[in-house]
């Protein structure tokens, strides 16, 4: 079968600091993989070099089974969208101003957005259910909205894959939901999808790969129902965890939840 | 940008130029000076005195197209550098361009060069000590704006010295005051000879930074974010750099260090017309050309004595900063 994404042997090293080695990976079409793990195990460092932005020291990434590395800047941009774990606000540009900057890898060096990429960047804003702010500056909009606009940004790019980077780390309770749902909502559609998260509930919400990593390495890849699980969770973060299940209110099968859980709770005097 | 917006930017830098060629110390009537500039395009009878030509057409409006375009490059280059550099505080001399262009002149001026090989030796120093910050700031094949602007500290610091030694053995009585009077900035040294070197220039750098306004917005995000958007970014902060180099040092060879124009200007452009480089870089020319030659018509005909514009602009431009700030409580971008 085809698939989007092929990551074969994969290593990266700073200089002699190896970051992760002997990584592999398969995603197809509309599937969403979560990679979980510790700070500093590697996930952001693997997402870059997933979305072109970084090269491998070793190992190959195939992107639609073509090497990645012979795909150019635009031509990435016309296939892997990133949305960055941070955005440094910049200036008060219009929320519709912003969106339409993801037109750039189809507009030539010297061009602007014609009314077409308009209209496009409309359809994308209201995939995220955005369009009514499309006017406001997005400097004075709310976290979770200025998160739902860049991923309309990244969907203006019609890109197959998309990274996210922490989606849901700047975002309160109900934003976190939102943004996850939007994530599975996309994956209906075909696209492909990657994030890296903290959070192994977000992994465990809709049903998806999960890659659980630890000192550059996955310790192991598979379906959330299957891998996230007590023990893996207690080898990646070294404390102990419960997993809840649920029935699913749908009637779809269970809601699995994870919570820490201390033998001895530390004393507070 | 509405269609009204459009007019009166291109309606009110020509008005303000037709006013700049009648005020002045010799005050002339409207009409007359209409005649005199028509009369270098259609046969017109003579009835005005040949002072009044000569001061028309050999002074007054030489220096008024020079302080219109070096407005014009200031401004347009320090909209763009603040697109670039995401930061509202940032000049079009934040590489050292004006204080290595500085150097070029101050040394010309102890080597007792003509005008000609002043502005070209200020031009050439520009350019290079601009070359230099990019130089110190590249890493890893890419120019991180952070290193930029440090690169750009370093250098301006080094040629700064640099001014002052030339200062210190400069002749007192002859070439110190002309290298202080110099670094002040002025318009009368405006000649046709220098408007036909450094209007093709500015022209040039402008039609160049507008060609990329748009891309300016996206690099605007930062750099990661407008690569993953297909932006090349150290390829267009080259351009950028170029761009904004070649306007400046030109600007600064002809006119001196005329501070506060491309800092102030682009706030106000974004009052006007918003952040969107597309509609801010061309809003930004049009502003700073009317506030330049405002200025230094002002410079020209409130004393008897031809001001230095360096001094009006800082005069003007620190105080109007001093209440953006306030206004906008440090809020603004």
């Amino acid at each position: 079968m085809e698939q989007r994404i092929r990551l074969r042997d994969g290593a990266f090293s700073y200089g002699d600091h190896e970051i992760f080695s002997g990584l592999n990976l398969d995603i197809a079409p509309g599937e969403v993989l979560s990679i979980l793990g510790p700070n500093g195990c590697g996930k952001t460092t693997l997402l870059r070099c997933l979305a072109g932005a970084l090269k491998l020291k070793n190992g190959t990434i195939l992107l639609n089974e073509k090497d990645i590395t012979t795909f150019n800047t635009i031509e990435l941009a016309r296939n892997i969208g990133f949305v960055f774990q941070d955005h440094t606000m910049s200036f008060p540009y219009s929320v519709l101003e912003v969106v339409s900057m993801g037109r750039a890898p189809y507009l030539g060096r010297f061009a602007s957005p014609s009314a077409k990429d308009i209209s496009f960047a409309e359809s994308a804003l209201s995939k995220v259910g955005m369009l009514h702010i499309k006017d406001k500056p997005y400097t004075e909009i709310s976290g979770g909205e200025i998160q739902l606009i860049l991923i309309a940004r990244t969907l203006a790019q019609e890109p197959q894959v998309i990274m996210f980077d922490e989606p849901t780390s700047h975002l309160d309770f109900k934003n976190q939901a939102l943004c996850l749902n939007i994530i599975n909502k996309l994956a209906e559609q075909g696209i492909s999808m990657i994030m890296t998260t903290h959070n192994p509930n977000h992994a465990l919400l809709f049903p998806n790969t999960v890659a659980m990593m630890n000192n550059g390495k996955f310790i192991t890849i598979g379906k959330a129902d299957e891998v996230v699980t007590e023990n893996t969770l207690k080898e990646i973060y070294g404390i102990d965890v419960k997993v809840f299940s649920v029935p699913d209110p749908n009637g779809k099968g269970k809601l699995k939840m994870v919570t820490p859980w201390f033998k001895n709770p530390p004393e507070l005097n | 940008m509405s269609k009204k917006k459009i007019i009166i930017l291109i309606v009110i830098p020509l008005l303000v130029f037709y006013v700049s060629l009648f005020v002045g110390r010799y005050m002339m009537d409207p009409i007359t000076v209409l005649r005199i500039l028509l009369s270098k395009i259609v046969p017109i009878t003579h009835n005005w005195s040949s002072t009044a030509e000569v001061i028309i057409i050999q002074i007054r409006f030489p220096r008024a197209v020079l302080a219109m375009f070096v407005g014009a490059g200031l401004s347009i280059s320090g909209s763009a550098y603040q697109g670039m550099f995401r930061n509202p505080l940032v000049s079009p001399d934040i590489l050292g361009v004006s204080a290595a262009a500085g150097f070029g002149a101050a040394l010309a001026i102890l080597l007792s060069a003509n005008i000609w090989e002043l502005q070209l030796a200020a031009f050439a120093f520009g350019v290079l000590g601009v070359t230099l910050t990019y130089m110190i700031a590249r890493v890893y094949k890419t120019t991180p704006t952070l290193m930029l602007v440090l690169a750009g500290v370093v250098v301006a610091a080094f040629f700064s010295a640099l001014v002052s030694g030339v200062k210190l053995i400069a002749d007192p009585e002859a070439k110190l005051p002309a290298i202080t009077y110099w670094l002040l900035g002025s318009f009368n040294r405006a000649t046709y000879k220098s408007l036909f070197t450094v209007i093709p220039i500015i022209t040039l750098g402008s039609i160049g930074l507008m060609l990329v306004s748009w891309r300016l917005n996206v690099l605007s995000m930062g750099d990661d974010e407008a690569r993953s958007m297909g932006v090349k970014t150290e390829s267009l902060k080259l351009f950028i750099i170029v761009c904004t180099t070649l306007i400046t040092a030109s600007a600064v060879s002809v006119s001196g260090i005329v501070g506060w124009v491309g800092l102030v200007i682009p706030h106000v452009g974004r009052m006007i017309v918003g952040p969107n480089h597309r509609w801010l870089l061309p809003t930004s020319m049009a502003l700073g050309a009317v506030f330049l030659l405002v200025v230094d018509d002002i410079a020209r005909t409130a004393t008897p004595l031809d001001i230095p514009i360096g001094i009006l602009t800082g005069l003007i431009g620190a105080p109007f900063f001093a209440y953006l700030l306030r206004r906008t409580k440090g809020g603004w971008k």
